[in-house]
């Protein structure tokens, strides 16, 4: 029988241990996923006492008052705080979403904290987005349109609407790196999160090229690896749909 | 000194930073055909303009009968006289063209019932001159400076902007006064890169993050405003910061003054609307520094809400849930998930919140950098935009939702003006090898530092000293100690300790660039306020309760060597750009 190991390199280690030194008698253990590309050492997971009477009430919090407090080593992105930038999306006690707007009071027992699964990692959290923005790219997110004047597009308020729940994306990338479709063949299977930004352009009342649109997404990898496993609308941060906006591109093709 | 992998690039024009303002440069110098980089330290979306949420001002008169010389008066106003009118003019005047540019790049502005661009009312926003309010500010529900940054972001795809991502630039490369480029810092491979440029836009937005609560980013550094000091040019009007009068509570996360425009209320411990007494015409609606102010009076006077009496509520719970749903989703989002609060049902919880800086790059309406030698002059080669730029269209105060517009107005004007001095092409002088040497010094000796302060603890202090000696309100009192005291992070630089010595995404190294370049503008901030006896805008001096048009008519400029400052003025400009409009004289600001 064929037996699948994990390549010796990417075994993960036990790492260090920082034990409180504020004497708190409220701690929570926080293991955090590490790596340095700079050494060449395994990948390790560091655990970390952490005071919880004096921690604010999100995830970020908690990595902020590691790297503020305790090891300022450790690598994650981070901007807004407040869940629009899409820049802490991590993997959090199993499941994907934004570190800033998840409260730890969610999360059961100690906390385990892991990049986004199946990317490259870059350094500890932070993953390596290229792939999903060069898909992204491809979907060319811009309006086309043919009318050159000086005046705005004519959109009614219904036709604005099915764009609701599509342009909200703030390509955080919880959602593809959540689907297991996108993990076998994330190099051409577009993934959920760029499907419902081609989806945001196809359904524009306002865009005059949505046969070529639809046309370019038509293929057995791009679009139809998709196998309405709804790992990526349990994992939107924002409550956005995604495998229903990819349902919707199949439902075009198929009516078209 | 360790030895550094660097890597050299000649582009027609750098622009540092990808938001608004930066993406829009970019588009339209790609446009023009000049060879162009746009660095930034993030994802273009993840920039803070994606933060921005009521909406972009634009006399469009949608809504009703609107004109652009009304918006410029109340810009003008709403700057307390510290803006330039012929940069408010140029701004307001290409306003509405720049929206619709906007919609036709494809942002999804929320729409009236006849399919158009639909505008909400806005703080200071007003009909004829001060008269009833007007809705002026185009909304994309309250998600407006996110469906345009991921517009834009998808515009200079289409136009094959040459991004660099995730580099933090380190410092401009200066040659007998002129910027000839800048060199960064490749976070991805740890690699030095050494831009040569003929122009240099800086696009990289606000400071914050000197102060200890804000709405802002943990990325809003104001590294470019920090590269300028570097370069021994000066910013100007740094003491004007604008608290936002509705951060949440304890969080300080941005509830849109599109809740007020769109019929929210602010109330007291007593349950009284409190604005009516301090904006008997405006009310909820008067400029942001009116309801900051008018906030903290009610704090301090004993009518706070809360076991410490220190902050009020903020009400919509009496709007139709389903306008709050089309038209405000999304802090009905943020206060759940901040404040605990269902907003269709509890007041939220505010406090006034360090928002947005109208100081900053002193710049013309053509966006070229402007210094003072003897008189006014422009700085050959480096340009500014955005919140990093002090055009000055905000002057002491900056209106709701004239942010935006700025960002998109001053974006594009950039990319003209450099279309108008350059060439695709032109050869690159030689640089002094001395400017990349002085740049890595003190990067290698951040990056080496082995003393005992952690770079938190000295941003810790000095966010807690900006934020009780330059707060609301100010005295001599205050911004004395704050002199002394905004100093001490700075010297205590001296024992640094950065304990990550890698290259790769070293974001401790990261947070210590960003310290340094946040400290030197905190001092010119502290400094500025110090020296401005009067008060203005947001600049509110208990001990001068009054604007003092004879002595301070006049933008603060500030230079920083070390914890050293100079200031000096430059008379505020007191004419129109053309003779579309009247100059507005100074006059009482009563909203």
């Amino acid at each position: 029988m064929v037996q699948f190991n994990l390549p010796s390199n990417s075994k993960i280690k036990k790492g260090q241990y920082y034990k409180d030194k504020t004497g708190s008698k409220n701690i929570r253990k926080v293991n955090v996923y590490r790596w340095d590309p700079s050494k060449n050492e395994n990948p390790r997971i560091d655990t970390y006492e952490v005071d919880m009477d004096n921690c604010s009430s999100k995830v970020l919090d908690i990595l902020n008052k590691i790297k503020n407090e305790i090891d300022p080593s450790i690598a994650y992105r981070r901007s807004c705080a407040h869940g629009v930038c899409g820049s802490c999306a991590m993997n959090m006690n199993g499941k994907n979403g934004l570190a800033c707007t998840k409260s730890h009071s969610e999360l059961d027992g100690d906390i385990d904290i892991y990049p986004l699964p199946h990317l490259k990692v870059l350094k500890d959290l932070i993953g390596d987005l290229s792939t999903l923005y060069k898909q992204y790219e491809s979907v060319e997110p811009w309006l086309k349109t043919t009318k050159i004047n000086d005046k705005e597009n004519i959109q009614t308020k219904e036709d604005r609407a099915k764009l609701d729940g599509l342009y909200e994306c703030i390509m955080c990338a919880c959602c593809s790196t959540s689907c297991p479709s996108y993990w076998w063949n994330g190099e051409k299977y577009l993934g959920p999160a760029v499907l419902l930004q081609a989806y945001r352009w196809i359904i524009d009342s306002r865009d005059e090229d949505r046969k070529e649109r639809l046309k370019k997404v038509a293929d057995e990898l791009k679009l139809y690896r998709c196998h309405t496993i709804l790992n990526c609308t349990n994992a939107c941060p924002k409550g956005l749909n995604p495998a229903k906006a990819i349902a919707e591109i199949k439902k075009m093709l198929a009516t078209a | 000194m360790s030895s550094y992998k660097i890597i050299d690039h000649e582009y027609d024009v750098v622009v540092l930073g990808a938001g608004g303002s930066g993406l829009r440069a970019a588009v339209g110098l790609s446009e023009a055909g000049l060879k162009t980089a746009c660095v930034s330290k993030v994802f273009p979306t993840r920039s803070h303009t994606s933060a921005a949420q009521g909406g972009i001002s634009a006399a469009l008169g949608n809504m009703g009968e609107d004109d652009w010389r009304w918006h410029m008066y109340d810009t003008v106003k709403g700057a307390d006289w510290l803006g330039d009118q012929d940069s408010i003019e140029y701004l307001c005047k290409e306003a509405p063209a720049a929206v619709l540019e906007l919609e036709k790049y494809g942002v999804p502005f929320s729409r009236t019932e006849d399919g158009k661009i639909y505008q909400r009312p806005f703080g200071g926003m007003t009909k004829n001159y001060g008269n009833e309010t007007v809705q002026r500010t185009c909304a994309a529900a309250d998600r407006t400076g996110h469906a345009i940054l991921h517009t834009l972001y998808g515009q200079a795809l289409k136009h094959n902007t040459e991004f660099f991502i995730e580099y933090f630039a380190l410092d401009l490369i200066m040659k007998d006064g002129a910027c000839k480029g800048l060199i960064a810092w490749n976070l991805n491979d740890g690699t030095i890169h050494r831009f040569r440029s003929h122009i240099t836009i800086i696009a990289t937005g606000g400071y914050g993050k000197v102060y200890y609560s804000a709405t802002s980013a943990h990325t809003c550094t104001g590294d470019g405003n920090a590269m300028v000091l570097r370069a021994g040019l000066p910013l100007q009007d740094m003491e004007f910061v604008q608290f936002h009068p509705t951060g949440i509570y304890g969080h300080g996360t941005l509830i849109s003054e599109g809740v007020r425009g769109e019929g929210g209320y602010l109330v007291n411990s007593k349950g009284e609307r409190f604005m009516e007494r301090y904006a008997p015409k405006a009310k909820d609606l008067a400029s942001r520094d009116v309801v900051s102010r008018s906030i903290a009076v009610e704090i301090n006077e004993g009518r706070g809400i809360g076991k410490e009496q220190d902050h009020v509520h903020l009400h919509i719970d009496h709007l139709d849930p389903k306008v709050i749903e089309e038209r405000l989703p999304g802090i009905s989002e943020a206060s759940k998930l901040f404040a605990n609060v269902d907003v269709t049902k509890e007041p939220i919880p505010v406090v006034p919140t360090v928002h947005y800086n109208m100081g900053g790059i002193p710049t013309n309406y053509k966006a070229e950098v402007l210094t003072v030698n003897g008189s006014e002059k422009t700085v050959p080669g480096l340009m500014a935009i955005g919140e990093a730029a002090c055009v000055s269209v905000h002057g002491a105060n900056r209106l709701g939702s004239n942010s935006l517009i700025d960002l998109v107005v001053f974006g594009r004007a950039a990319a003209k003006r450099a279309a108008e001095l350059i060439k695709p092409g032109m050869k690159h002088d030689e640089i002094d090898k001395n400017e990349t040497d002085r740049c890595l010094d003190r990067f290698d000796k951040l990056r080496n530092s082995q003393g005992s302060n952690p770079t938190s603890e000295l941003r810790l202090s000095m966010q807690k000293t900006m934020q009780s000696k330059c707060a609301v309100f100010r005295s001599e009192k205050t911004l004395k100690e704050g002199v002394d005291e905004i100093r001490k992070p700075f010297e205590s630089m001296e024992s640094l300790s950065v304990k990550d010595k890698s290259l790769i995404f070293n974001t401790d190294l990261v947070e210590t660039l960003e310290f340094d370049n946040l400290i030197r503008q905190a001092i010119t901030t502290m400094d500025s306020a110090y020296h401005r006896k009067e008060s203005r805008g947001a600049h509110a001096r208990e001990d001068f309760p009054k604007r003092d048009d004879e002595n301070y008519m006049q933008h603060t400029l500030s230079w920083c060597n070390g914890s050293k400052t100079k200031i000096n003025y430059r008379p505020v400009h007191r004419s129109t750009l053309t003779n579309d409009v009247q100059y507005f004289p100074p006059q009482e600001r009563v909203y």
